[in-house]
């Protein structure tokens, strides 16, 4: 399964490592169709999907994660098919070849900030191998969170969750990361140190922000804009 | 790291103290409670057909028949009175008895019954020597191996007996009682008694001279044999003019156990109800769980958790929690059959305890494992269905 993802990816990276062409979908059999625009990025790059409220970025999201399922378009993301691939294809791709970065910082409340942090690669290859534990420490350091390491995630301010968020997306070197408004409750200088710990971690992988936070339009020149017509 | 799905299940159980202190509690209680009365009940029918053994009919004073078994069988009740020995020896040459021992007895040791026998009761429950010998004369004492052990009586050792069966006021100390002998553990009534010869009994409550009349000597009971299975309903026939009465060990057990059976079944029934709970403890922890960790689950699924992983890691929160209230239950019943045993071996001088894990009580390990299981799998299935993308736009 791994030799096959991995196959997939290389594929992904002679092509695009973001693919979205014709994408439709509707909520049930009653809810609006929704069409969005079509887009592309390549390994490495750094792209903005911006909109407004009731825009459908977060659909837009959900869709490019696979938690949804579009229902019509080609949707390729880190080599993964998605409107092809199965339920059980879309979990594993998704712990090994993304990375996520939510506007609310979610984290297993009973689990340590080290042990969350973890918990990707023990849900994807059912352990935790050192030499994540030791990028975990050095990324931990890097982002100023490591005194935090055995620290349950209520005890961590909102903005060092953010970090542990952002340091848990990365953490397995993902070929993709996106970033769900990861400045929307955030002064400027926050907003624009937040962004360069995302630039810079994830320097390696391509970087989509879903966000209406028109502050990021000049940090993003690549920027796909959502219009309301479109959801 | 740890970080298997174990680990994370206990994890959560821990992050929850009271949830889950009171699940477990409930279902410790519960099975607790089962299992004590699946080991009392084990302990005391044990105890109750070990000393029943080959005694068929027990001849003895008029009174109630299940006293005289209590009295004269185990020794746990007072005798309902004396009768005459040459009466006693008139139905043991019935034609269709086969042999019977008699017993006398009306004073102890230290709460130790003292009883005037003949060898052949050492005999009837396969006890042997573990050092000296069996009494030969009058005032010679073979202590059963509890009682020796309990009063530290050794051969050589005297003691003075007491009037009545557990008082320790009216002491005959004109009488000096001499031990000669100590029985192996034979797991039956007499490992609790002080054997001593038929006249010691008599002497010891004669003034110093006094000669008894062979025809008015009295004895307490004799533990008969059948020869004839008729026999149970003709010696009663024979018994109608006289004070003496026949009773069946096994009838009156029976009756007693079933008198018994209707305080253990609202027990029993008691105690059902605390595992019921208990397994709607587990079912509503879980399902809580669920409601109140949603959003976790779904971020699990973001990160590459299946359903399977979702549906086990809850299943194992359940089980967990099962496996530990039923060791719980089965430490509890243990704690209150120590408790238990030393009341009954203060009262009684019966030894009910028993630490091994009885049949029954893996059944009902393996029962409540089970339905704690089954608690947790049905609300469990809710993971199956978990809509990550609408659940995470809530949060």
């Amino acid at each position: 399964m791994r030799s096959y993802i991995q196959a997939h990816v290389w594929a992904a990276y002679l092509r695009n490592m973001v693919q979205v062409q014709g994408v439709q979908f509707q909520y049930g059999e009653e809810g609006p169709r929704m069409t969005f625009p079509d887009f592309s990025c390549q390994p490495g790059d750094r792209m903005l999907l911006l909109g407004q409220s009731g825009t459908g970025k977060t659909t837009l999201l959900h869709l490019l994660c696979g938690m949804l399922k579009a229902q019509a378009g080609i949707l390729n993301v880190a080599g993964q098919d998605l409107r092809a691939a199965s339920d059980r294809e879309i979990d594993n791709w998704r712990g090994q070849a993304l990375g996520v970065v939510f506007q609310r910082a979610h984290f297993v409340q009973s689990l340590t900030i080290q042990e969350n942090l973890a918990l990707p690669h023990q849900l994807t290859q059912g352990r935790v191998p050192s030499e994540v534990l030791d990028r975990m420490g050095s990324m931990l350091d890097r982002l100023g969170i490591a005194h935090r390491a055995e620290a349950r995630p209520h005890e961590l301010s909102v903005g060092e969750q953010q970090r542990a968020s952002i340091a848990r997306a990365l953490l397995h070197k993902p070929q993709v990361v996106f970033a769900d408004e990861p400045t929307s409750a955030l002064d400027d200088h926050n907003a624009a140190a937040v962004m360069d710990i995302l630039d810079r971690e994830a320097a390696e992988a391509t970087l989509v922000v879903v966000t209406h936070d028109q502050r990021l339009k000049d940090r993003y020149p690549h920027c796909v804009t959502l219009s309301p017509n479109q959801a | 790291m740890k970080l298997s799905l174990h680990y994370q299940a206990w994890r959560n159980l821990r992050a929850k103290p009271l949830q889950t202190a009171l699940s477990l509690a409930l279902l410790g209680f519960g099975v607790g409670m089962v299992s004590l009365m699946l080991l009392t009940e084990k302990q005391v029918n044990d105890a109750f057909e070990r000393n029943i053994k080959d005694i068929d009919l027990v001849l003895g004073a008029k009174g109630s028949p299940l006293q005289l078994i209590l009295a004269n069988v185990y020794h746990i009740d007072a005798p309902t009175g004396n009768i005459n020995q040459r009466a006693a020896e008139k139905v043991l040459k019935h034609p269709y008895i086969d042999s019977g021992i008699p017993l006398a007895y009306g004073d102890n040791h230290e709460g130790y019954r003292i009883v005037g026998t003949e060898h052949s009761y050492v005999a009837h429950y396969g006890a042997t020597l573990a050092e000296g010998q069996l009494w030969a004369a009058p005032y010679e004492v073979t202590a059963g191996a509890r009682v020796a052990e309990n009063l530290g009586l050794h051969v050589g050792d005297t003691f003075f007996s007491a009037h009545g069966l557990k008082d320790q006021t009216d002491i005959h100390t004109n009488k000096t009682f001499t031990v000669v002998g100590i029985l192996e553990p034979s797991g039956s009534v007499v490992d609790q008694l002080l054997l001593t010869p038929m006249e010691s009994i008599w002497y010891v409550h004669m003034e110093d001279g006094e000669v008894l009349d062979p025809e008015k000597r009295e004895i307490t009971a004799m533990l008969l044999k059948k020869r004839n299975p008729l026999a149970v309903l003709t010696i009663p026939n024979t018994l109608r003019d006289t004070n003496m009465q026949v009773a069946l060990p096994a009838i009156e057990v029976n009756r007693m156990t079933q008198q018994f059976g209707l305080g253990t079944s609202a027990l029993r029934a008691i105690a059902m109800l605390i595992m019921a709970l208990s397994f709607a403890s587990i079912f509503i922890s879980v399902l809580d769980n669920i409601r109140a960790r949603r959003h976790e689950l779904a971020l699990m699924r973001t990160m590459g958790g299946t359903p399977g992983t979702l549906y086990r890691l809850l299943l194992l929160e359940g089980g967990l929690l099962s496996v530990a209230g039923t060791v719980l239950g089965l430490v509890l019943s243990r704690v209150g059959m120590t408790v238990l045993s030393q009341v009954v071996e203060a009262q009684f001088h019966y030894d009910v305890a028993a630490m091994g894990i009885l049949g029954s009580e893996w059944a009902l390990a393996g029962a409540a494992i089970l339905v704690g299981l089954l608690a947790s799998a049905i609300p469990a299935r809710r993971s199956l269905r978990l809509d990550i993308s609408r659940t995470l736009s809530e949060a």
